[in-house]
Protein backbone atom coordinates (compact mmCIF):
# COMPACT_ATOMS: atom_id res chain seq x y z
CA UNK A 1 0.00 0.00 0.00
CA UNK A 2 1.29 3.45 -0.88
CA UNK A 3 2.32 5.88 1.80
CA UNK A 4 -0.44 8.48 2.19
CA UNK A 5 1.26 11.25 0.25
CA UNK A 6 -0.48 14.58 0.79
CA UNK A 7 -3.40 15.01 -1.52
CA UNK A 8 -3.86 18.14 -3.54
CA UNK A 9 -2.23 19.11 -6.79
CA UNK A 10 1.21 20.62 -6.33
CA UNK A 11 1.27 24.11 -7.72
CA UNK A 12 4.38 25.41 -9.47
CA UNK A 13 3.27 29.00 -8.84
CA UNK A 14 2.87 28.31 -5.11
CA UNK A 15 6.34 26.83 -5.08
CA UNK A 16 7.91 29.83 -6.86
CA UNK A 17 6.07 32.25 -4.56
CA UNK A 18 7.26 30.27 -1.53
CA UNK A 19 10.88 30.70 -2.67
CA UNK A 20 10.29 34.44 -3.13
CA UNK A 21 8.56 34.82 0.25
CA UNK A 22 11.29 32.85 2.00
CA UNK A 23 13.94 35.22 0.63
CA UNK A 24 11.76 38.27 1.27
CA UNK A 25 11.13 37.34 4.92
CA UNK A 26 14.77 36.41 5.36
CA UNK A 27 15.83 39.80 3.98
CA UNK A 28 13.37 41.63 6.26
CA UNK A 29 15.03 39.92 9.23
CA UNK A 30 18.67 40.12 8.18
CA UNK A 31 18.80 43.06 5.69
CA UNK A 32 22.06 41.71 4.21
CA UNK A 33 21.33 42.49 0.56
CA UNK A 34 19.59 45.85 1.05
CA UNK A 35 22.37 47.07 3.35
CA UNK A 36 25.10 46.02 0.92
CA UNK A 37 23.37 47.57 -2.09
CA UNK A 38 22.55 50.87 -0.38
CA UNK A 39 26.07 51.19 1.03
CA UNK A 40 27.50 50.79 -2.47
CA UNK A 41 25.01 53.32 -3.88
CA UNK A 42 26.07 55.87 -1.28
CA UNK A 43 29.77 55.09 -1.69
CA UNK A 44 29.81 55.33 -5.49
CA UNK A 45 27.71 58.52 -5.51
CA UNK A 46 30.13 60.03 -2.98
CA UNK A 47 33.10 59.06 -5.19
CA UNK A 48 31.43 60.56 -8.29
CA UNK A 49 30.69 63.69 -6.28
CA UNK A 50 34.30 64.03 -5.12
CA UNK A 51 35.62 63.35 -8.65
CA UNK A 52 33.44 66.03 -10.21
CA UNK A 53 34.14 68.65 -7.55
CA UNK A 54 32.49 71.95 -8.29
CA UNK A 55 33.09 71.79 -12.03
CA UNK A 56 30.35 69.31 -12.87
CA UNK A 57 30.18 67.33 -16.10
CA UNK A 58 28.12 67.37 -19.30
CA UNK A 59 24.76 65.55 -19.10
CA UNK A 60 25.82 62.72 -21.42
CA UNK A 61 28.78 61.92 -19.14
CA UNK A 62 26.55 62.05 -16.06
CA UNK A 63 24.16 59.61 -17.76
CA UNK A 64 27.04 57.11 -17.93
CA UNK A 65 27.97 57.77 -14.30
CA UNK A 66 24.43 56.98 -13.16
CA UNK A 67 24.80 53.50 -14.63
CA UNK A 68 28.24 53.12 -13.04
CA UNK A 69 26.51 53.67 -9.68
CA UNK A 70 23.74 51.19 -10.55
CA UNK A 71 26.14 48.56 -11.94
CA UNK A 72 28.47 48.56 -8.94
CA UNK A 73 25.66 48.56 -6.38
CA UNK A 74 24.11 45.62 -8.22
CA UNK A 75 27.41 43.76 -8.21
CA UNK A 76 27.64 44.11 -4.45
CA UNK A 77 24.33 42.56 -3.51
CA UNK A 78 22.62 40.61 -6.28
CA UNK A 79 24.85 37.54 -6.04
CA UNK A 80 23.82 36.96 -2.44
CA UNK A 81 20.58 35.34 -3.50
CA UNK A 82 22.38 32.09 -4.35
CA UNK A 83 25.69 32.57 -2.55
CA UNK A 84 24.03 32.62 0.88
CA UNK A 85 22.22 29.34 0.13
CA UNK A 86 25.56 27.69 -0.67
CA UNK A 87 27.45 29.30 2.22
CA UNK A 88 24.82 28.32 4.77
CA UNK A 89 24.40 24.86 3.27
CA UNK A 90 20.69 25.39 2.65
CA UNK A 91 20.92 24.94 -1.14
CA UNK A 92 20.20 21.23 -0.73
CA UNK A 93 17.12 21.98 1.36
CA UNK A 94 15.76 23.92 -1.61
CA UNK A 95 16.87 21.26 -4.09
CA UNK A 96 14.95 18.68 -2.11
CA UNK A 97 11.75 20.64 -2.00
CA UNK A 98 11.20 23.04 -4.90
CA UNK A 99 11.44 22.36 -8.66
CA UNK A 100 14.49 24.10 -10.22
CA UNK A 101 12.45 26.41 -12.43
CA UNK A 102 10.41 27.52 -9.40
CA UNK A 103 13.64 28.23 -7.49
CA UNK A 104 14.96 30.35 -10.37
CA UNK A 105 11.65 32.22 -10.71
CA UNK A 106 11.39 32.91 -6.97
CA UNK A 107 14.99 34.11 -6.79
CA UNK A 108 14.54 36.26 -9.91
CA UNK A 109 11.38 37.86 -8.46
CA UNK A 110 13.30 38.73 -5.31
CA UNK A 111 16.23 40.24 -7.24
CA UNK A 112 13.79 42.23 -9.41
CA UNK A 113 12.07 43.73 -6.37
CA UNK A 114 15.46 44.48 -4.83
CA UNK A 115 16.85 46.09 -7.98
CA UNK A 116 13.73 48.20 -8.62
CA UNK A 117 13.76 49.46 -5.02
CA UNK A 118 17.48 50.16 -4.80
CA UNK A 119 17.70 51.73 -8.27
CA UNK A 120 14.82 54.06 -7.42
CA UNK A 121 16.75 55.20 -4.35
CA UNK A 122 19.95 55.46 -6.40
CA UNK A 123 18.29 57.66 -9.03
CA UNK A 124 16.71 59.92 -6.42
CA UNK A 125 20.04 60.33 -4.64
CA UNK A 126 21.81 60.91 -7.96
CA UNK A 127 19.36 63.69 -8.87
CA UNK A 128 19.71 65.19 -5.39
CA UNK A 129 23.50 65.19 -5.11
CA UNK A 130 24.79 65.44 -8.68
CA UNK A 131 24.26 68.90 -10.08
CA UNK A 132 23.76 69.28 -13.80
CA UNK A 133 22.03 65.94 -14.34
CA UNK A 134 18.75 66.72 -16.00
CA UNK A 135 16.25 64.47 -17.74
CA UNK A 136 14.37 66.23 -20.51
CA UNK A 137 12.41 63.21 -21.83
CA UNK A 138 11.06 61.55 -18.73
CA UNK A 139 9.31 58.74 -20.63
CA UNK A 140 12.60 57.54 -22.20
CA UNK A 141 14.30 57.71 -18.82
CA UNK A 142 11.61 55.72 -16.98
CA UNK A 143 11.41 53.00 -19.64
CA UNK A 144 15.23 52.78 -19.73
CA UNK A 145 15.42 52.53 -15.96
CA UNK A 146 12.76 49.78 -15.93
CA UNK A 147 14.28 47.73 -18.76
CA UNK A 148 17.85 48.26 -17.56
CA UNK A 149 16.99 47.21 -14.01
CA UNK A 150 15.11 44.17 -15.31
CA UNK A 151 18.01 43.11 -17.54
CA UNK A 152 20.49 43.60 -14.70
CA UNK A 153 18.42 41.45 -12.34
CA UNK A 154 17.81 38.70 -14.93
CA UNK A 155 21.48 38.37 -15.87
CA UNK A 156 22.76 38.79 -12.29
CA UNK A 157 20.45 36.03 -11.05
CA UNK A 158 21.79 33.57 -13.62
CA UNK A 159 25.43 34.50 -12.98
CA UNK A 160 24.84 34.26 -9.22
CA UNK A 161 23.55 30.70 -9.65
CA UNK A 162 26.60 29.78 -11.75
CA UNK A 163 29.24 31.26 -9.45
CA UNK A 164 27.61 30.22 -6.15
CA UNK A 165 29.41 26.86 -6.14
CA UNK A 166 32.84 28.34 -7.00
CA UNK A 167 35.48 29.01 -4.35
CA UNK A 168 36.19 32.52 -5.64
CA UNK A 169 32.61 33.76 -5.71
CA UNK A 170 33.37 37.36 -4.69
CA UNK A 171 35.85 37.92 -7.52
CA UNK A 172 34.11 35.84 -10.12
CA UNK A 173 30.77 37.67 -9.99
CA UNK A 174 31.86 41.11 -11.25
CA UNK A 175 34.50 39.60 -13.58
CA UNK A 176 31.91 37.39 -15.27
CA UNK A 177 29.14 39.98 -15.10
CA UNK A 178 30.90 42.84 -16.86
CA UNK A 179 31.33 41.25 -20.32
CA UNK A 180 27.88 39.64 -20.15
CA UNK A 181 26.22 42.91 -19.10
CA UNK A 182 28.14 45.04 -21.62
CA UNK A 183 25.43 45.01 -24.34
CA UNK A 184 22.87 46.04 -21.71
CA UNK A 185 25.09 48.78 -20.29
CA UNK A 186 25.85 50.26 -23.71
CA UNK A 187 22.15 50.38 -24.57
CA UNK A 188 21.00 51.89 -21.26
CA UNK A 189 23.75 54.52 -21.26
CA UNK A 190 22.85 55.54 -24.81
CA UNK A 191 19.13 55.66 -23.97
CA UNK A 192 19.77 57.69 -20.80
CA UNK A 193 21.85 60.13 -22.85
CA UNK A 194 18.92 60.49 -25.25
CA UNK A 195 16.63 61.19 -22.29
CA UNK A 196 19.05 63.83 -21.01
CA UNK A 197 19.30 65.47 -24.43
CA UNK A 198 15.50 65.71 -24.79
CA UNK A 199 15.15 63.32 -27.74
CA UNK A 200 11.74 62.15 -28.93
CA UNK A 201 10.55 58.83 -27.50
CA UNK A 202 10.76 57.13 -30.91
CA UNK A 203 14.47 57.98 -31.17
CA UNK A 204 15.20 55.58 -28.31
CA UNK A 205 13.31 52.75 -30.05
CA UNK A 206 16.49 51.02 -31.20
CA UNK A 207 17.89 50.91 -27.66
CA UNK A 208 14.60 49.61 -26.27
CA UNK A 209 14.58 46.84 -28.87
CA UNK A 210 18.10 45.84 -27.84
CA UNK A 211 17.11 45.83 -24.17
CA UNK A 212 13.94 43.79 -24.71
CA UNK A 213 15.81 41.29 -26.92
CA UNK A 214 18.57 41.03 -24.32
CA UNK A 215 16.09 40.33 -21.50
CA UNK A 216 14.24 37.76 -23.63
CA UNK A 217 17.44 35.98 -24.66
CA UNK A 218 18.86 35.85 -21.13
CA UNK A 219 15.54 34.66 -19.67
CA UNK A 220 15.34 31.87 -22.26
CA UNK A 221 18.92 30.75 -21.63
CA UNK A 222 18.34 30.92 -17.87
CA UNK A 223 15.37 28.56 -17.92
CA UNK A 224 17.18 26.19 -20.30
CA UNK A 225 20.40 25.89 -18.29
CA UNK A 226 19.23 26.38 -14.72
CA UNK A 227 18.45 22.69 -14.11
CA UNK A 228 22.08 21.80 -14.87
CA UNK A 229 23.55 24.75 -12.99
CA UNK A 230 21.45 24.07 -9.91
CA UNK A 231 21.76 20.31 -9.59
CA UNK A 232 25.47 19.55 -9.33
CA UNK B 1 6.02 3.08 -5.46
CA UNK B 2 9.30 1.46 -6.47
CA UNK B 3 12.86 2.76 -6.37
CA UNK B 4 15.36 1.11 -8.64
CA UNK B 5 19.08 1.86 -8.86
CA UNK B 6 21.04 0.35 -11.72
CA UNK B 7 24.83 0.26 -11.98
CA UNK B 8 25.48 3.52 -10.15
CA UNK B 9 29.06 4.75 -10.30
CA UNK B 10 30.36 8.00 -8.87
CA UNK B 11 33.73 9.56 -9.65
CA UNK B 12 35.06 12.72 -8.01
CA UNK B 13 38.24 14.18 -9.52
CA UNK B 14 39.16 10.87 -11.15
CA UNK B 15 38.72 9.04 -7.84
CA UNK B 16 36.13 6.31 -8.00
CA UNK B 17 33.95 6.60 -4.89
CA UNK B 18 31.91 3.49 -5.67
CA UNK B 19 30.87 1.51 -8.72
CA UNK B 20 28.13 -0.91 -9.82
CA UNK B 21 25.72 -0.15 -6.99
CA UNK B 22 22.32 -1.63 -7.78
CA UNK B 23 19.21 -2.27 -5.72
CA UNK B 24 15.48 -2.46 -6.08
CA UNK B 25 13.05 -1.37 -3.36
CA UNK B 26 9.32 -1.73 -3.16
CA UNK B 27 6.90 -0.51 -0.51
CA UNK B 28 7.52 -2.03 2.87
CA UNK B 29 11.20 -2.59 2.13
CA UNK B 30 14.20 -1.24 4.01
CA UNK B 31 17.64 -0.65 2.54
CA UNK B 32 20.68 -0.35 4.79
CA UNK B 33 23.74 1.43 3.38
CA UNK B 34 26.95 0.83 5.29
CA UNK B 35 30.60 1.67 4.80
CA UNK B 36 33.47 3.29 6.58
CA UNK B 37 34.03 7.07 6.59
CA UNK B 38 34.60 8.33 3.05
CA UNK B 39 33.14 5.25 1.41
CA UNK B 40 30.38 7.32 -0.20
CA UNK B 41 27.30 6.63 1.93
CA UNK B 42 26.17 10.25 1.86
CA UNK B 43 27.03 10.54 -1.83
CA UNK B 44 24.80 7.54 -2.56
CA UNK B 45 21.97 9.06 -0.49
CA UNK B 46 22.30 12.32 -2.46
CA UNK B 47 22.19 10.41 -5.74
CA UNK B 48 19.08 8.49 -4.67
CA UNK B 49 17.44 11.78 -3.64
CA UNK B 50 18.27 13.27 -7.07
CA UNK B 51 20.31 16.20 -5.75
CA UNK B 52 23.51 14.75 -7.22
CA UNK B 53 23.94 13.09 -10.59
CA UNK B 54 25.71 9.74 -10.84
CA UNK B 55 28.71 9.48 -13.17
CA UNK B 56 27.07 6.37 -14.62
CA UNK B 57 23.90 4.45 -13.94
CA UNK B 58 20.46 5.65 -12.94
CA UNK B 59 17.95 5.87 -10.09
CA UNK B 60 14.30 5.67 -11.12
CA UNK B 61 11.13 6.19 -9.13
CA UNK B 62 8.11 4.37 -10.55
CA UNK B 63 4.52 4.15 -9.44
CA UNK B 64 1.99 1.80 -11.00
CA UNK B 65 4.46 0.71 -13.67
CA UNK B 66 5.31 4.23 -14.94
CA UNK B 67 7.57 7.03 -13.76
CA UNK B 68 6.24 9.05 -10.82
CA UNK B 69 4.24 12.12 -11.75
CA UNK B 70 5.79 15.50 -11.07
CA UNK B 71 9.02 16.16 -9.24
CA UNK B 72 10.65 13.25 -7.39
CA UNK B 73 11.19 15.63 -4.46
CA UNK B 74 7.48 15.48 -3.65
CA UNK B 75 7.79 11.78 -2.84
CA UNK B 76 11.00 12.12 -0.83
CA UNK B 77 11.94 13.01 2.70
CA UNK B 78 15.59 13.30 3.73
CA UNK B 79 17.22 13.71 7.12
CA UNK B 80 20.97 14.13 7.16
CA UNK B 81 23.72 16.03 8.97
CA UNK B 82 24.57 18.09 5.85
CA UNK B 83 20.98 19.24 5.32
CA UNK B 84 20.80 22.71 6.84
CA UNK B 85 17.81 24.73 8.02
CA UNK B 86 17.31 28.50 8.00
CA UNK B 87 18.55 30.05 11.25
CA UNK B 88 16.27 33.08 11.04
CA UNK B 89 13.02 31.11 10.70
CA UNK B 90 11.03 29.34 13.41
CA UNK B 91 10.07 25.65 13.44
CA UNK B 92 6.48 26.51 12.46
CA UNK B 93 7.71 28.65 9.56
CA UNK B 94 9.96 25.81 8.41
CA UNK B 95 7.04 23.40 8.30
CA UNK B 96 4.96 25.94 6.43
CA UNK B 97 7.82 26.19 3.91
CA UNK B 98 8.15 22.40 3.78
CA UNK B 99 4.71 22.34 2.18
CA UNK B 100 4.65 25.54 0.11
CA UNK B 101 8.11 25.02 -1.43
CA UNK B 102 6.82 21.66 -2.66
CA UNK B 103 3.84 23.48 -4.14
CA UNK B 104 1.42 22.05 -1.56
CA UNK B 105 -1.02 23.87 0.69
CA UNK B 106 0.25 24.57 4.23
CA UNK B 107 -0.97 22.09 6.84
CA UNK B 108 -0.90 23.93 10.20
CA UNK B 109 -2.73 21.17 12.09
CA UNK B 110 -0.43 18.47 10.72
CA UNK B 111 2.59 20.66 11.45
CA UNK B 112 1.56 21.18 15.09
CA UNK B 113 0.95 17.46 15.56
CA UNK B 114 4.36 16.65 14.10
CA UNK B 115 6.09 19.29 16.23
CA UNK B 116 4.42 17.78 19.26
CA UNK B 117 5.68 14.37 18.23
CA UNK B 118 9.30 15.48 17.77
CA UNK B 119 9.16 17.43 21.04
CA UNK B 120 9.48 20.93 19.61
CA UNK B 121 5.93 22.22 20.06
CA UNK B 122 6.74 24.45 23.07
CA UNK B 123 9.60 26.04 21.08
CA UNK B 124 7.78 26.19 17.74
CA UNK B 125 7.87 29.99 17.54
CA UNK B 126 11.56 30.38 18.40
CA UNK B 127 14.08 30.96 15.59
CA UNK B 128 16.19 27.94 14.72
CA UNK B 129 19.41 29.80 15.65
CA UNK B 130 18.39 29.38 19.29
CA UNK B 131 18.08 25.57 18.94
CA UNK B 132 20.61 22.97 20.07
CA UNK B 133 22.01 20.53 17.51
CA UNK B 134 19.63 17.83 18.79
CA UNK B 135 16.62 20.13 18.40
CA UNK B 136 17.69 20.94 14.85
CA UNK B 137 17.90 17.21 14.11
CA UNK B 138 14.35 16.78 15.45
CA UNK B 139 13.13 19.64 13.26
CA UNK B 140 14.74 17.97 10.24
CA UNK B 141 12.52 14.94 10.91
CA UNK B 142 9.41 17.10 11.01
CA UNK B 143 10.52 18.90 7.83
CA UNK B 144 11.06 15.57 6.06
CA UNK B 145 7.84 13.92 7.22
CA UNK B 146 5.11 16.58 6.98
CA UNK B 147 4.26 15.88 3.33
CA UNK B 148 4.14 12.13 4.13
CA UNK B 149 6.80 10.96 1.68
CA UNK B 150 6.65 7.52 0.12
CA UNK B 151 10.44 7.27 0.35
CA UNK B 152 12.29 8.31 3.50
CA UNK B 153 16.09 8.59 3.41
CA UNK B 154 17.94 8.81 6.72
CA UNK B 155 21.68 9.52 6.74
CA UNK B 156 23.21 8.97 10.20
CA UNK B 157 19.67 9.02 11.66
CA UNK B 158 20.57 9.17 15.34
CA UNK B 159 23.21 11.90 15.24
CA UNK B 160 22.92 14.52 18.01
CA UNK B 161 19.82 12.87 19.51
CA UNK B 162 19.25 11.97 23.16
CA UNK B 163 17.60 8.72 24.29
CA UNK B 164 14.11 10.17 23.88
CA UNK B 165 14.95 11.41 20.40
CA UNK B 166 16.36 8.01 19.43
CA UNK B 167 13.09 6.43 20.58
CA UNK B 168 11.16 8.87 18.44
CA UNK B 169 13.30 8.01 15.39
CA UNK B 170 12.78 4.28 15.94
CA UNK B 171 9.04 4.93 15.88
CA UNK B 172 9.37 6.92 12.64
CA UNK B 173 11.38 4.07 11.09
CA UNK B 174 8.78 1.48 12.08
CA UNK B 175 5.98 3.57 10.58
CA UNK B 176 7.87 4.15 7.35
CA UNK B 177 8.70 0.46 7.10
CA UNK B 178 4.97 -0.27 7.28
CA UNK B 179 3.83 2.41 4.85
CA UNK B 180 6.59 3.11 2.36
CA UNK B 181 10.27 2.72 1.55
CA UNK B 182 13.04 3.40 4.04
CA UNK B 183 16.72 3.92 3.23
CA UNK B 184 19.15 4.22 6.15
CA UNK B 185 22.84 5.07 5.77
CA UNK B 186 24.84 4.55 8.94
CA UNK B 187 28.08 3.33 10.47
CA UNK B 188 26.28 2.09 13.54
CA UNK B 189 24.49 -1.18 12.86
CA UNK B 190 22.52 -0.83 16.09
CA UNK B 191 20.60 2.01 14.38
CA UNK B 192 18.77 -0.53 12.27
CA UNK B 193 18.39 -4.14 13.29
CA UNK B 194 15.97 -5.31 10.61
CA UNK B 195 16.47 -4.59 6.94
CA UNK B 196 15.63 -6.24 3.64
CA UNK B 197 18.55 -5.26 1.49
CA UNK B 198 22.05 -4.04 2.24
CA UNK B 199 24.58 -2.08 0.20
CA UNK B 200 28.05 -2.34 1.70
CA UNK B 201 30.26 0.35 0.22
CA UNK B 202 33.39 -1.17 1.77
CA UNK B 203 33.29 -3.60 -1.13
CA UNK B 204 33.72 -6.58 1.18
CA UNK B 205 36.73 -5.06 2.98
CA UNK B 206 36.46 -4.88 6.77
Amino acid sequence: MSAPVHTGRPSWIRSALAVFLKDWNSELRTRYAVSALLMFVLTTIAIVLFALGTEGAPPHALAGMLWVVIFFSGMSGLARIFVTEEERGTAMTLQLTAPPSAVYTGKLLFNLVLVYAVNTVAVLLFFFFIQGFEVRTVSIFLVTLFLGSTGLAVMATLIAAIIAKANTKGTLFPVLSFPLLLPLLLAVIKATQLAAEGAFFAEAGGEFQILISYIGAVLTVSYLVFDYVWKD
Amino acid sequence: MKVEARGIRKVFNRRVIFRDVSFSLEEGKVLLVTGRNGSGKSTLVKIVSHVLSPTAGSVTFTDGGGPVKGAVARHLGLVSPYLQLYDEFTASEHLDMAMTLRGLRPDPAGADALLERVGLFPRRNDPVRTYSSGMKQRLKYAFALLHRPAVLLLDEPMSNLDAEGIGMVRGVMDEQRAAGILVVATNDLTDLERYDERVDLNGGKP
